[in-house]
């Protein structure tokens, strides 16, 4: 099942920088809707209970008692894993992992809006949408990364794009001159629920203490 | 999880359907005096609730119209495997049920053991569903299969029992009630078995390893939105604890408990007519069941979505 490919995509988040603004959430929802993968629905936009199709959220966490409580800002999409459990439950086939750079797509053609991929994924990663009825998910942005219509600095999901505190790292996990290998290596990345064996691609960088001015320890 | 109707109808009624037709193919290979009008009844029957499963599975799907794509993935899927069996499942019963119509005789213990091993493969099919999600735990176990297994023989063994008496076949209606009541008594023996083991267990991912923070005290403050999504609709049943004691309580009356006392005092000579009753009271017990076995699972994707800000 577990089978290792040469190169694998992924994100890697900076803990230390997000700054919760949402603005990855929103690029994503822009690039996505319009693009391949869109359009994402968005019922009772303007009600009293809006609800939508999101890619990618940022979600907040407190942590630790006063006066050591922090703030987390936590964003969580796909994690794109190694052994995406969410990809042999699929009757149809729609849900896959590309051999060719690891990452998790629904062919949305194909999907029957059964919902089980989205039972055997313990992140919650996956989203069906109102409106289509297909199983909808982070796609890396793939029609944005090989497009060699855009300038090759602009091919890079459109979260990191849009990312104003640079906490979001785009890069091949496999490569170990990768910018996130690097990043994993020396800065403790680490993966959700290791608990699973999921692997995912994905991996957080955790949050470094820095100590008050003035306080010796 | 949210439990959803057409997934609870599609597998309570099909799993009574395997049931009757389980029970029906061992009377006949055990060469009980079946009268053929019984067995066509019977078999129709069986065929309805089939048909009225696999329609209500539809009623699941985002896509019905691309259901037939779903028997692609055998190899790994244990969904595209149940959709494998149950048409060939709803075959060898219609097979069984048009065979003396159209005067053919097909040879009789090949007919009945094909359709015991594809209702006892369809249980197994259904169940692996759930059960082969690791990481809900309280799906993730050999009790889901011996349940989905023993409910649908304990509902299919009932419902054979009360068609008898209906039909006017009491001497094979009085054969059956001793076992109706061992089946349903082995049922919610097993069922109460995973009860006890939900009620239990403890939940391997904690909010800690869900977001990779070790701090002793670590809340949520925004999921992320206001107003739901996707995973706040899918998951979560948003029925209160009282409500789901009571769910627990009609699966316990209902399912196994009115239906075993019903069936023990027809087993101390009590008239069949109080048959259709525990029939009755099962189906309500089954739903019950079903929904509780779909709201007791708690997805560890629940963990990311506690507090709306």
């Amino acid at each position: 099942m577990s089978e290792t490919l040469a190169k694998q995509l992924a994100l890697v988040i900076d803990l230390n920088v997000c700054v919760g603004c949402h603005a990855c959430v929103t690029s994503c929802k822009q690039w996505n809707t319009s693009g391949a993968a869109g359009p994402l629905a968005d019922e009772n936009a303007y009600d009293a209970n809006p609800t939508g199709t999101f890619f990618n959220r940022v979600q907040t966490y407190e942590a630790d008692t006063f006066p050591n409580t922090q703030t987390i800002h936590f964003p969580k999409s796909c994690l794109h894993c190694e052994d995406p459990p969410c990809v042999p439950v699929c009757p149809t086939g729609a849900s896959y992992k590309r051999k060719a750079d690891g990452i998790v797509l629904v062919d949305y053609d194909k999907c029957i809006g059964c919902k089980y991929c989205s039972w055997a994924c313990p992140y919650g990663a996956r989203e069906l949408d109102e409106e289509r009825q297909v199983m909808t998910k982070c796609t890396l942005c793939v029609d944005r990364i090989y497009d060699e219509l855009l300038p090759p600095q602009d091919r890079k999901p459109a979260c990191v794009m849009a990312c104003p505190t640079g906490a979001r790292l785009f890069g091949d996990v496999k490569d170990p001159d990768s910018e996130v290998s690097v990043a994993i290596r020396e800065r403790g990345g680490y993966s959700l629920m290791p608990e699973w064996g999921t692997r995912p691609a994905n991996q957080y960088l955790p949050r470094k203490i820095t100590p008050a001015f003035g306080d010796s320890t | 999880m949210n439990p959803a109707w057409s997934v609870i109808v599609f597998t309570t009624v099909a799993g009574a359907a395997q049931g009757l037709i389980v029970t029906l193919a061992v009377a006949v290979l055990l060469g009980l005096p079946l009268s053929a009008g019984f067995v066509d009844g019977a078999l129709i029957c069986a065929l309805m609730l089939l048909l009225a499963g696999l329609g209500s599975s539809f009623l699941h799907l985002g896509r019905p119209l691309r259901a037939w794509r779903s028997v692609a993935m055998w190899r790994t899927s244990w969904l595209s495997r149940e959709v494998i069996v149950l048409p060939a499942f709803i075959a060898v019963v219609a097979m069984w049920w048009l065979s003396p119509h159209l005067g053919l005789r097909l040879a009789t213990p090949w007919l009945p053991l094909t359709a015991i091993a594809l209702a006892v493969l369809l249980w197994y099919c259904t169940a692996m569903i759930y059960a082969c999600i690791r990481f809900i735990q309280e799906w993730a176990h050999a009790l889901t299969v011996i349940n989905y297994t023993l409910i649908g023989l304990a509902s299919g063994l009932l419902l054979a029992t009360t068609l008898a008496a209906v039909s006017n076949q009491s001497p094979l209606a009085r054969l059956l009630v001793p076992w109706a009541f061992v089946l349903t008594l082995l049922a919610w023996t097993s069922r109460t078995i995973a009860l006890r083991r939900n009620a239990r267990l403890k939940p391997k991912s904690t909010l800690q390893s869900a977001i990779g923070v070790r701090a002793p005290r670590l809340t949520q403050k925004s999921m992320g939105m206001s107003a739901g999504s996707f995973n706040t609709r899918e998951f979560f049943h948003g029925a209160s604890a009282a409500a789901v004691r009571h769910v627990r309580l009609a699966l316990h009356a209902l399912c196994f408990a009115v239906p075993a006392a019903l069936l023990l005092i027809m087993l101390l000579g009590a008239p069949l007519y109080l048959l259709p009753l525990a029939t009755l009271a099962q189906a309500v017990g089954l739903l019950a069941e079903r929904w509780l076995f779909f709201a007791q699972a708690n997805h560890p994707q629940n963990l990311y979505y506690q507090t709306v800000s």
